[in-house]
């Protein structure tokens, strides 16, 4: 590239690259003889010709005559073939091409106009392509093994879940994230209300070791009461780990938290309790009357919960949420459209090493309680902890990011396809509204009925077209 | 007692013969496979001790006065000359009693008239080196003692002492008739070529040190292209319709997989060029007007196995570096399977082949530092001139015995300088 680039300024060049026409016979001893005329004739009649068709055939002659060693398409069009015969000249026999010298008599390069080798089918052979992405994949686990953690320790990840409309859409992210972990993972779901095939279902496409098990209080319908059952639900999964004595890393993975890939790796640092720093995505919908309050000292970026360190990189204290700007505006139950806000410190923050929790005393540090030994619930993972200085801080002390923590959730009452496959049920009908646009939902309160039916007329048309104007979300806010 | 002193140094043979086979750890815990060529262990040997350098005192107007007409000399990859000069002017290997040297250095610059896009003009150099060895010849007895043959000189331009671009004028001019028994120290290399004269010494062209340690990345960033390649296909000011440059192999790289998902190839150059070779399995090195390129060095230091496409190339360094087992060298009639022949390596090879390149004494040789680091590319220059020695008795002419034509060339090459 940079010696070519070279080339463009040198002044000679483009009168050596001439190459004479090959029919250009002698033009200086012209009128002297029948056969000069005759090839001056004949000059002008191939020009002639060429002039028609645009390009020099008589390449095309020399090309019928010599063809030795070049691939022809079969899948062109003729004007393509004849463009590629253009640039597929012959090769050394043809005493009309520009002097052509090797570069010694026993070298076997030459130097001079050399075809374009062009194989028959030019386009990625599928073959091919896959085995190019074995060889990157090892290629990359050699890296891994080279450059990464070296004895990577398997990550258990705790997820309480449970049935609902976004059910689908959160544990579908965090099971992405999780197939593309690279080391060895155990997943474990805790389900309130029991295990259910909507769950079960949607985990089993995962191919990730799954230990699914069921809790029997269903989810309530508040968030204070949610956080509740959900760290019930998490210790439920921890005693299971007890249990069964699973070996690893244990982190909290939310189902509807997203997680960064160096999160995984980062974590593989922990000794025995580690913090990350987590970023709040606190559903601020109200965002512009928070700016034009008078507190103009709080600072608009994201709330971060973490790890505080000190300049020499030693735990120092906590970033915890401050849920004071959002007072009086948050939301209280699932369906409110309020900003929804985190506890002051939330589980997925925390990852721990299993052996903490396992019941033989053996390596366990004096300062990790039992969780046998609980009384009642504990709201985050540090009250297992007895000193909290013993916090090992991750992801260079606090200082990055590596998970966002975010709830959204649909109404409580809002309905979805069983497994989200739609079946054909045509009999129903569902009274179409008038209104063209959607309306507010009504305000959320517990004691009204707030569903609005929709129904589209059914028209005598297809089956297909009835199914498609079915509204399964009777909330008003989905149009299909 | 000494049946016991015999055994202890085969004891110690055997230790060392043990452990030198096997890769070992370096520092950072990526293990690497000690590199030998053809003439054995030689990367890491030190020159000082084995050979005595005289540098000739030339004018300046060979050397610094040329420098400092154009200082863009020194940032092209011509500029190997240049360093050279300076690292010699310093090294312990230079010895200012020319009685005792073995070989003659002449420092002149002879590719650093510059147009104005900063390519070097060869129309002068030959009558520029002419000039310059009939100085030496007449001021110092050293060079009719043996009419150049313990002399050696860096040519590093296009095809080395033919002293022209174009390949077709540098075969039909040749070698500098008077520099036929000199050593060249040159960039240009392929077999059975007029420009390539026996012995001669294959250098890489000069890339910048200091700018390519600062685009490094991350080394646990994974290496997720499969083939990368940024330059022209196709000359289009010097070569319109195709065939002539580079014979057409990189035409045919064009042409056969610019639609293949794993081939990342486009004439743009990007800033993230040198990252992205970073994150390349392979890196192609087609030839262009001439063989040899910058990218050989840049795709040993940044880890991407180079893919040769040029026939019959001598790469840099030859004899101690075994090109075969660190490279994958594709002929230009294989092109159109390039992507068949790339996926049927085996994947051990590959992974030997990325070790072989994270030794760090193969990324040092293919660099010219300044200042000068041991094992680097000027010291394996010398460490190929040491293992020539000693000279051999045909070298030394006798009082009235004359080999060299200084009339044969073209005429133009015999005007004054």
């Amino acid at each position: 590239m940079k010696l070519s680039a070279l080339r463009q300024s040198y002044i000679n060049r483009r009168s050596y690259f001439r190459s004479s026409v090959p029919l250009d016979s002698s033009s200086d001893s012209a009128f002297n003889s029948p056969t000069a005329i005759f090839g001056l004739i004949l000059h002008g009649l191939c020009c002639l010709i060429s002039l028609f068709l645009g390009y020099r055939f008589s390449r095309l002659v020399f090309f019928f005559l010599f063809s030795t060693n070049f691939y022809t398409s079969p899948f062109r069009s003729t004007a393509d073939l004849v463009r590629t015969l253009d640039v597929h000249s012959v090769l050394s026999t043809n005493p009309h091409l520009p002097l052509v010298n090797k570069t010694l008599p026993n070298s076997r390069v030459v130097v001079g106009r050399h075809g374009i080798r062009i194989r028959p089918w030019p386009h990625p052979d599928p073959v091919e392509t896959m085995k190019a992405h074995r060889i990157i994949e090892i290629v990359q686990k050699e890296q891994r093994s080279q450059f990464g953690e070296k004895d990577p320790r398997t990550v258990i990840v705790v997820t309480p879940t449970y049935v609902r409309t976004f059910q689908a859409l959160h544990l579908t992210g965090v099971m992405h994230s999780l197939m593309l972990v690279p080391h060895d993972l155990v997943w474990i779901v805790v389900e309130a209300g029991g295990v259910s095939n909507e769950t079960a279902s949607l985990i089993a496409k995962s191919g990730l070791k799954t230990i699914h098990v069921g809790f029997n209080q269903r989810m309530p319908n508040s968030w204070d009461e949610r956080y509740n059952l959900e760290s019930k639900m998490r210790l439920r999964a921890l005693r299971i780990i007890r249990q069964k004595k699973l070996d690893g890393i244990v982190m909290f993975a939310d189902d509807s938290n997203m997680h960064s890939m160096e999160l995984f790796d980062e974590i593989q640092n922990v000794k025995w309790f580690g913090a990350v720093s987590v970023g709040i995505l606190a559903n601020s919908i109200n965002a512009d009357e928070m700016v034009d309050h008078k507190e103009e000292q709080e600072n608009p970026r994201m709330p971060v919960q973490g790890p505080a360190c000190n300049a020499s990189n030693m735990l120092a204290g906590w970033h915890v949420f401050n849920a004071s700007p959002y007072a009086g505006k948050s939301a209280v139950h699932i369906d409110d459209r309020g900003t929804v806000l985190p506890r002051k410190l939330d589980w997925s923050g925390f990852v721990l090493n299993s052996r903490l929790l396992w019941k033989d005393r053996g390596e366990r540090p004096k300062w990790i309680k039992d969780i046998d030994m609980l009384e009642g619930d504990i709201e985050s993972p540090l009250d297992l902890v007895n000193d909290p200085s013993m916090v090992e801080p991750l992801g260079s002390c606090g200082r990055r990011v590596l998970l966002w923590w975010l709830r959204v959730e649909a109404r409580t009452d809002s309905k979805f396809p069983p497994r989200w496959v739609i079946d054909s049920p045509l009999e129903i009908t569902v009274p179409s509204r008038h209104t063209p646009w959607p309306d507010a939902p009504p305000e959320p309160h517990a004691n009204e009925e707030p569903i609005e039916k929709h129904s589209t007329k059914r028209t005598s048309g297809s089956k297909r077209r009835s199914k498609r104007k079915q509204n399964y979300n009777s909330a008003g806010q989905i149009d299909v | 007692m000494e049946i016991w002193r015999w055994v202890f140094v085969g004891i110690i043979f055997l230790a060392g013969f043990v452990v030198k086979i096997e890769p070992f750890k370096l520092g950072r815990s990526q293990p690497t496979e000690r590199i030998s060529g053809s003439a054995g262990d030689v990367l890491e040997d030190d020159p000082v001790g084995r050979l005595k350098v005289f540098v000739y005192e030339l004018p300046s107007k060979y050397n610094k006065k040329i420098l400092q007409k154009d200082p863009r000399c020194l940032n092209h990859m011509f500029a190997a000359e240049i360093f050279m000069h300076r690292f010699l002017l310093s090294s312990p290997v230079r010895t200012l009693n020319p009685e005792e040297a073995d070989w003659f250095y002449t420092p002149v610059y002879t590719t650093c008239d510059l147009t104005a896009n900063g390519l070097p003009l060869p129309f002068k150099s030959p009558r520029m080196m002419r000039s310059a060895i009939q100085l030496i010849s007449s001021n110092w007895p050293y060079w009719n003692r043996t009419e150049g043959a313990d002399h050696f000189f860096l040519v590093p331009h296009d095809f080395g002492a033919c002293f022209h671009y174009q390949e077709e004028k540098a075969i039909e001019r040749g070698i500098l008739p008077l520099l036929q028994r000199a050593t060249l120290v040159q960039t240009f290399g392929q077999r059975n070529h007029v420009c390539l004269k026996e012995g001669s010494i294959t250098i890489p062209p000069y890339a910048p040190p200091q700018k390519m340690q600062t685009h490094l990345i991350p080394e646990k960033t994974p290496r997720s292209i499969f083939v990368y390649f940024r330059g022209l296909f196709y000359d289009v000011g010097n070569d319109p319709e195709g065939g002539y440059y580079a014979r057409g192999a990189r035409a045919a790289v064009w042409e056969n997989f610019k639609d293949n998902p794993l081939f990342d190839i486009s004439t743009e150059h990007p800033t993230t060029y040198y990252e992205d070779m970073q994150r390349a399995v392979f890196c192609l090195c087609p030839l262009g007007w001439a063989p040899w390129s910058p990218r050989l060095v840049e795709a040993v230091i940044f880890g991407c196995i180079p893919v040769i496409i040029a026939d019959d190339i001598v790469l840099p360094f030859a004899d101690a570096i075994p090109w075969e087992e660190i490279g994958v060298f594709v002929d230009e009639k294989d092109v159109p399977n390039l992507d068949t022949i790339l996926t049927s390596i085996p994947p051990e090879v590959i992974l030997r082949k990325q070790r072989l390149l994270a030794n760090p004494s193969m990324k040092q040789a293919m660099l010219f530092p300044q200042p000068a680091q041991p094992g680097d590319a000027f010291h394996q220059v010398l460490n190929g001139l040491a293992r020539k020695l000693p000279h051999d008795k045909g070298v030394y002419l006798k009082p009235d015995e004359r080999v060299l034509n200084w009339t044969a060339g073209p005429v133009g090459d015999l005007k004054p300088w």
